[in-house]
């Protein structure tokens, strides 16, 4: 059996007279992985935003394990447990690979600035154990030889697979992918998508955007289809992809 | 007070703030054009005034203050062309630490071509003694002027963005540089003109406002910020809006005598500048924003 | 051993502070000494300033008006029969708190904005500072007393004491230099680097970019504020000039040149463009030099001087030039 983690209802936007966001509801399940799509312009990175608090929704709730978040700011969301991606990946520049994803840490470890300013005497273990955890997780994604590098000097595929890593390293129970295979190649968005595809194995739920076909119906366990701000259609790959009403929405719009 | 004295000192704030708002306008000029504020915006008025008054000596006023103008505006474009258009692409903090070190060259080697001493170029009519009646009140015949060319250079410029072929181009540019260079408008030199045209504008300020207020080689950067006040008041990049702005901060400043002493009148302006930026930060007359807003934020929907 | 390898540099440094002392009191040469006390106080400002700009990425053209509160108060205090330790302490604290209190507001701005709103605050503090008789208007205050510290030693530029406060200054500095690179390779300076590369990404990682910002920023004004105090013993006295936009402007050519996030790189190059400056070498043209070094500097090295020279100048583009293969 199970869990809701993450409850969407009622959810209004917009963006001066444009009603972006039309009574959306949907929840995603524990452990599962949700994928909303739908052709451009159908609001799916702005409920990304709205859910990862880069936004404030106008009217409507977003509650995660029970508890209201919508409205609050994104580094509260992250504390909460909830890590996103960014589809122009944002890695930080001037900085390596491994300090990137120790970033990501960030909120795993509660030195403060008096702290830190008394150097290795005060945080050398914690630093230590940050550095291995991080590695750890380089190494799951196959990545640890590029520890060193510059992140941005990484080829474009490379980048996003330390953009994810940089998101696990804060061993979220919500990860929020935007647009994960956006600008890889076949071979890199399969690799991306058996990436993903583990983390249900770390007691991970994800919730993606994405319009790349292959990988949504290759991973998804649950889809919503979203069109001009409102959900049209909820299901399993299969029934999303045999309902006429997404099949329409897709064929008539300008999307691939 | 009186009537007459509180109109006097009306018209008074009314003039210097027209010539906050052309600094204003100036910044609004470069910035709809490149996206950057020029930091170096004051020194034009000093340049444009120091160099007339050393003009004057061997040319008639008019000349002089002609060719002082032309001069400035050169300059402008020499400033652009030599320092800044070969940047690509360059981080906001980079722009901002070139703009106010060329602001200081340009102000140290005014320093050395004239000198520290405060100069003022001579009244256009009359001297510093004449003075007209108007409604009551004795007023220099300066102040006038400064009106006048203030008024003369607002209306000649939204004449040349609304009409001039080259005038809407510019406009193009800041609403949209992409869509516009698609259609075949030359971006670069529309920066060179827009540096010239904000450096001019300068310039004829600084000339009609010396004999009142007198030039220094160091005016420039009090003079930068109070423009970036009224610019900022207005909405950045909303060159109309600059103009009431520029009117009102003078107004305030000039009224604020009768509250503070003189030593902290510059005070007045600064106040005003910090409380738009962290209360309304899009301006008073926010109209449709341009690039990035004082706190980082895109305008514009998702 | 590895440990060791970070303190290294910081120890070479006390080796040279100490030998340039040995030898200028060798060669009778000793008033150089004062330059150089002066000119790491200095440096301390410029530290402060590389956490906030090159760590952070915040701008900030009002550092020299954090200096001149710092000094001020010490002054003040100092000069009015208050307790004679007090004057040190009080700058501190009453910099930090200004700081925090412009910061709370004021970095919630960017970019141009902060660096006007900045620039705004220094020309504010100036102008209270010249129009205040308490402050001493344009002449400043002096006859500043030394600030006593233990078994005779003080604060003072006075000859008897000339090597005491040259090791008193740099022993300072240096561990100021050493809380500063503990900071920054730490978990916070990670943060602060973050929050400069893309705040918005920093936040989704859970950093709390206001509070980090504000943090910083009232760290850097401290710096700049116990300068600030103890240079005011150090000169009996203090003016408006130090509280300039001049100033400012120079700390922040100091961090561009010395390659913004390079604690050392600002350090040797405050050193030694403060010293040159103090010794008068730039003669007539001493703002105009810092005002030139901001420009080439943008515009031919901005990653710093010392990239230039191991990378060489940076295509007109303004792209740092990507190594081959990686760095």
């Amino acid at each position: 059996m199970s869990n809701t983690l993450l409850r969407v209802r009622d959810l209004h936007h917009w963006f001066g007279g444009l009603h972006v966001i039309d009574g959306v509801r949907f929840s995603c399940e524990q452990r599962l992985v949700t994928a909303v799509i739908g052709p451009n312009g159908a609001g799916k990175t702005t409920l990304f935003n709205l859910v990862a608090g880069n936004l404030a929704p106008v009217s409507g709730t977003i509650s995660f394990d029970g508890r209201d978040i919508q409205g609050l700011p994104s580094f509260e969301v992250s504390a909460m447990g909830i890590s996103r991606t960014f589809q122009a990946t944002r890695l930080f520049p001037r900085m390596t690979v491994l300090e990137n994803v120790m970033v990501g840490r960030h909120r795993k470890s509660r030195a403060g600035f008096l702290q830190d300013m008394g150097g290795a005497l005060f945080n050398s273990r914690e630093e230590h154990r940050m550095r291995e955890a991080c590695m750890d997780i380089l190494e799951n994604l196959g990545i640890a030889s590029l520890a060193g590098q510059q992140a941005l000097d990484l080829p474009f595929g490379r980048q996003r697979l330390v953009e994810l890593a940089r998101a696990l390293a804060a061993e979220p129970r919500l990860l929020l992918l935007d647009e994960p295979a956006c600008g890889l190649n076949p071979r890199e968005t399969e690799e991306m998508a058996f990436q993903i595809a583990k983390l249900a194995s770390l007691d991970i739920t994800t919730l993606i955007v994405e319009h790349d076909m292959s990988l949504v119906m290759g991973i998804s366990d649950h889809i919503v289809v979203l069109s001009f701000g409102s959900v049209i259609a909820e299901g399993t790959p299969r029934e999303v992809q045999s309902n006429e009403e997404v099949v329409a929405v897709y064929l008539g719009a300008d999307n691939v | 007070m009186g009537g007459a004295q509180f109109f006097q000192y009306f018209l008074s704030g009314v003039a210097t703030g027209s010539i906050y708002a052309i600094v204003g306008i100036g910044f609004n000029i470069i910035y709809n054009a490149t996206g950057m504020i020029n930091f170096a915006q004051g020194e034009f008025l000093m340049l444009g005034g120091m160099m007339a008054i050393s003009l004057q000596t061997f040319l008639p006023l008019p000349l002089a203050i002609t060719a002082a103008v032309a001069a400035t505006g050169l300059l402008g474009v020499a400033m652009q062309i030599v320092f800044l258009s070969w940047l690509r692409k360059p981080d906001v903090l980079r722009m901002i630490i070139i703009t106010i070190g060329l602001s200081i060259l340009i102000r140290e080697a005014a320093l050395h071509v004239w000198d520290e001493k405060v100069h003022a170029l001579a009244f256009w009519t009359g001297d510093e003694t004449s003075s007209l009646a108007v409604l009551g009140a004795r007023l220099s015949p300066q102040l006038l002027w400064v009106l006048v060319i203030s008024g003369l250079m607002v209306a000649g410029l939204t004449l040349f963005f609304r009409f001039t072929l080259t005038g809407k181009a510019m406009r193009a540019c800041a609403s949209n540089g992409t869509a516009a260079r698609l259609c075949g408008i030359k971006a670069p030199r529309l920066v060179t003109l827009s540096f010239f045209i904000a450096a001019a504008m300068g310039a004829l300020a600084g000339c009609v406002v010396s004999p009142i207020t007198q030039t220094q080689y160091d005016m420039g950067m009090s003079l930068a910020v109070k423009g970036f006040t009224c610019a900022v008041l207005g909405g950045l990049g909303n060159v109309g809006a600059a103009v009431a702005a520029g009117i009102l901060v003078g107004v305030l400043e000039s009224a604020s005598i009768a509250v503070l002493p003189l030593a902290y009148k510059d005070v007045v302006a600064l106040t005003i500048m910090l409380a738009i930026l962290l209360v309304r930060p899009q301006g008073l007359f926010a109209g449709i924003g341009r690039k990035s807003g004082p706190l980082g934020q895109a305008h514009g929907g998702a | 051993m590895r440990a060791y390898a970070r303190e290294l540099p910081l120890l070479l440094l006390a080796g040279l502070v100490v030998g340039a002392q040995v030898s200028l009191s060798a060669l009778k040469v000793d008033f150089y000494l004062t330059q150089l006390t002066m000119a790491a106080w200095y440096s301390l400002v410029a530290l402060g300033l590389c956490l906030l700009m090159g760590y952070a990425g915040q701008v900030s053209m009002g550092q020299a008006g954090f200096f001149a509160i710092g000094g001020y108060t010490a002054a003040v205090i100092s000069t009015t029969g208050m307790s004679s330790w007090l004057s040190i302490p009080a700058g501190v604290f009453v910099t930090a708190a200004v700081s925090f209190l412009v910061g709370i507001p004021v970095l919630r701005l960017k970019g141009h904005y902060l660096a006007m709103a900045t620039l705004a605050f220094g020309f504010i503090v100036s102008r209270i500072i010249v129009g205040m008789a308490i402050f001493g208007q344009a002449d400043g205050i002096s006859d500043v007393p030394p600030y006593p510290l233990i078994a005779g030693l003080a604060i003072t530029g006075k000859r008897p004491q000339r090597v005491e406060n040259f090791y008193l200054a740099w022993g300072v500095v240096i561990v100021g230099l050493m809380l500063a690179l503990n900071l920054v390779r730490s978990r916070t300076g990670r943060a602060l680097r973050a929050i400069r590369g893309n705040e918005e990404a920093a936040a989704a990682a859970g950093i709390d970019v206001g509070r980090y910002k504000l943090a910083v920023f009232v760290l850097s004004a401290v710096y700049a504020g116990f300068a600030g105090a103890c240079l005011t013993h150090f000169n009996a006295g203090i003016g408006p000039g130090e509280a300039g936009i001049m100033k400012s402007v120079r700390s922040v050519a100091l961090v561009a040149a010395g390659g913004m996030a390079n604690l050392w790189g600002t350090l040797t190059v405050s050193v030694v463009l403060t010293f040159l400056s103090l010794r008068g070498a730039f003669g007539l043209f001493d703002d105009a030099v810092f005002g030139g070094i901001l420009v080439a500097i943008m515009l031919f090295a901005p990653d710093g001087v010392f990239s230039l020279l191991r990378h060489g100048i940076p295509s007109p583009r303004g792209f740092p030039r990507r190594a081959k293969g990686g760095r």
